[in-house]
């Protein structure tokens, strides 16, 4: 059986934000760089899987990106996948999301995967689309924002979460693709022997060149902070004067505190 | 200009926030048509062309289905925009319609930026993102273009009135078998219903910090809230998670510890009377909907709020 993870390297999203010279994305200058979140739910629940069918099954992690994201790949290495495929594209961060998905889909057409895991989301695009999208190209069936993934006999069993903390349960067959929530598990670190096996694991690098052949139907115009809305009351200082303060204003504009 | 909106129905129900469909639609000044799979008892106060299929045979959540019923009505109106809410039902069901068109979808829409991108009606659509700390101007390069809206970002609106049916159906039975619902875990903790809820979020730190915050909730006679992230991480129990996916508050004070302020977060605490922030970022989200954003440690902050507080309230 073949899985195939597809991870995003984000950077942390505690950093301050401020937009490039072309004023349509982030400027990468002293960002720390990390897996996105969502795909580190998606990475542990493809590792469990593979673990659980043993050597019959193979695990690919792929990730599209300037050189920085060998990072991510690693760690997907070091987490338990058993190769990987480097996307190289220093321009990664302009494509729109239909692109990203059509690299992954002429990756994977003819790999014959049987299963791909992704993210829901990237943390800092948000964009919600690339994993569908995927399914669509390569007419994969595909459920997203899974919070539970059993897999038996070709068909796997996904609980959806739904608004209000409702679930909903599927069944699908393979060849399947399911994007992951946070929550779905609890993906593991990984191991300093983990981390030296991980080393020689082989990591193909593939120009995005050779896959890309579409468009993009969406153009980012511009990226910049947003509106401040104003009324709301900033406090900087001394905690126990801010202590103060915030108790006065509570008396004053609450009625909880007399 | 035409919009085709998405309406939602769920457990039987038509979904409320199908109404906030038709406020974006209002703001975008353009004519509507609907489409929803649910049920003839339970149509929406909506004067216009409705596109009605039974979610009893073609399901609630069928997303094959669904995207072909929608291909069908597009055909039938020809519509410039799709438009679906940003919910568990529009982000899967979203992308497989845009992928089917060859069309640009635009997620998570928060606003309308008019004119001067150019293209079909030059519209170009605000999205967060970064964590909500930033926003993109997207523009779509083709028409018909595929949105899904933000929950809550546009005003709901009931026009009134009853639709003019148009019944589609549809054959077949798509890649996924839909099983059934799972309920909610049972609230033990009613927050909903709470006056004064102090909730903490990753900020804290560590969960060996949550006592600290609960002292406040204490001292000011509340409750306990949480995020999903401290709930993800088992800080704190998911009876206390705050949120779109968690419950919704309407407290007289909301009490935001170490809370950057994630869009589904922000949703379940909208309807909060006053609301302070204690976040060591200034440029948080949170910031955003706070009334007060108390720019400090929230570790050290709040035990000192907690001293102040205490004397007052015992």
């Amino acid at each position: 059986m073949k899985l195939l993870v597809c991870i995003k390297q984000v950077p942390d999203l505690e950093s301050r934000f401020k937009p490039n010279a072309e004023g349509v994305w982030y400027d990468e200058t002293d960002l720390a760089w990390r897996m996105n979140e969502y795909d580190e739910y998606a990475v542990e629940q493809a590792v469990q899987l593979r673990e659980k069918l043993g050597d019959g099954a193979k695990l690919t992690v792929l990730s599209i990106g300037p050189d920085r994201v060998v990072a991510a790949i690693k760690k997907a290495l070091a987490m338990g996948a058993d190769n990987a495929a480097h996307i190289q594209d220093p321009a990664a961060a302009v494509k729109d999301p239909w692109q990203i998905a059509s690299i992954i889909a002429a990756y994977a057409k003819d790999k014959g995967f049987d299963l791909i895991f992704t993210g829901m989301q990237s943390q800092d695009r948000g964009s919600a689309q690339v994993g569908v999208a995927v399914a669509e190209q390569l007419g994969f069936a595909c459920t997203t924002t899974i919070v539970g993934f059993q897999y038996e006999n070709g068909t796997v069993t996904a609980k959806r979460e739904l608004e209000g903390g409702v679930k909903g349960v599927v069944k699908l067959k393979t060849p399947a693709l399911v994007t992951c929530q946070l929550g779905l598990n609890v993906p593991r670190y990984p191991t300093l022997p983990n981390i030296m096996k991980a080393k020689k694991k082989e990591i193909t690098v593939i120009a995005v060149a050779d896959l890309l052949s579409e468009a993009a139907l969406a153009t980012t115009a511009s990226f910049h902070p947003p509106a401040k809305k104003g009324g709301g009351i900033v406090l900087e200082g001394d905690v126990g004067e801010l202590a103060d303060k915030v108790v006065a204003i509570l008396k004053d504009k609450t009625a909880v505190l007399r | 200009m035409k919009t085709l909106l998405i309406g939602e129905y769920r457990e039987g129900k038509l979904l409320d926030s199908t109404y906030e469909l038709l406020g974006f639609a209002s703001q975008m000044g353009a004519e509507t048509a609907m489409l929803l799979v649910g049920s003839e008892t339970q149509l929406p106060a909506y004067g216009g062309t409705l596109y009605l299929a039974d979610a009893t045979t073609c399901g609630e959540y069928n997303p094959d289905l669904h995207k072909k019923l929608i291909l069908d009505a597009v055909q039938k109106e020809n519509p410039d925009y799709i438009v679906f809410l940003h919910s568990s039902y529009g982000w899967d069901l979203a992308p497989r319609v845009a992928a089917a068109l060859k069309a640009a979808q635009v997620s998570e829409v928060t606003g309308i930026v008019p004119g001067g991108f150019g293209f079909g009606f030059g519209f170009g659509f605000e999205v967060g993102c970064c964590n909500a700390k930033m926003r993109r101007t997207v523009r779509p390069n083709t028409a018909p273009a595929v949105l899904t809206i933000q929950a809550g970002a546009f005003p709901v609106e009931q026009m009134g009135g009853t639709p003019q049916l148009q019944k589609l159906a549809s054959e077949g039975k798509g890649a996924l078998e839909f099983i059934g619902y799972e309920p909610a875990e049972k609230k033990e903790v009613d927050l909903g219903k709470a006056e004064i809820v102090v909730s903490v979020g990753r900020g804290i730190g560590k969960k060996d910090n949550v006592p600290a915050i609960a002292a406040l909730a204490k001292a000011l006679g509340g409750e306990l809230g949480a995020t999903r992230p401290v709930v993800d991480a088992g800080w704190v129990e998911h009876s206390h998670q705050v949120g779109t996916t968690g419950q919704t508050v309407a407290p007289k004070l909301y009490v935001a510890c170490g809370i950057s302020g994630a869009i589904q977060h922000l949703a379940g605490i909208k309807k909060s009377d006053f609301i302070v922030a204690i976040n060591k970022d200034k440029d948080a989200p949170i910031g955003e909907i706070a009334d007060v954003l108390v720019v400090a440690d929230v570790m050290q902050f709040v035990p000192a709020l907690t001293a102040k507080v205490a004397p007052v309230s015992s």
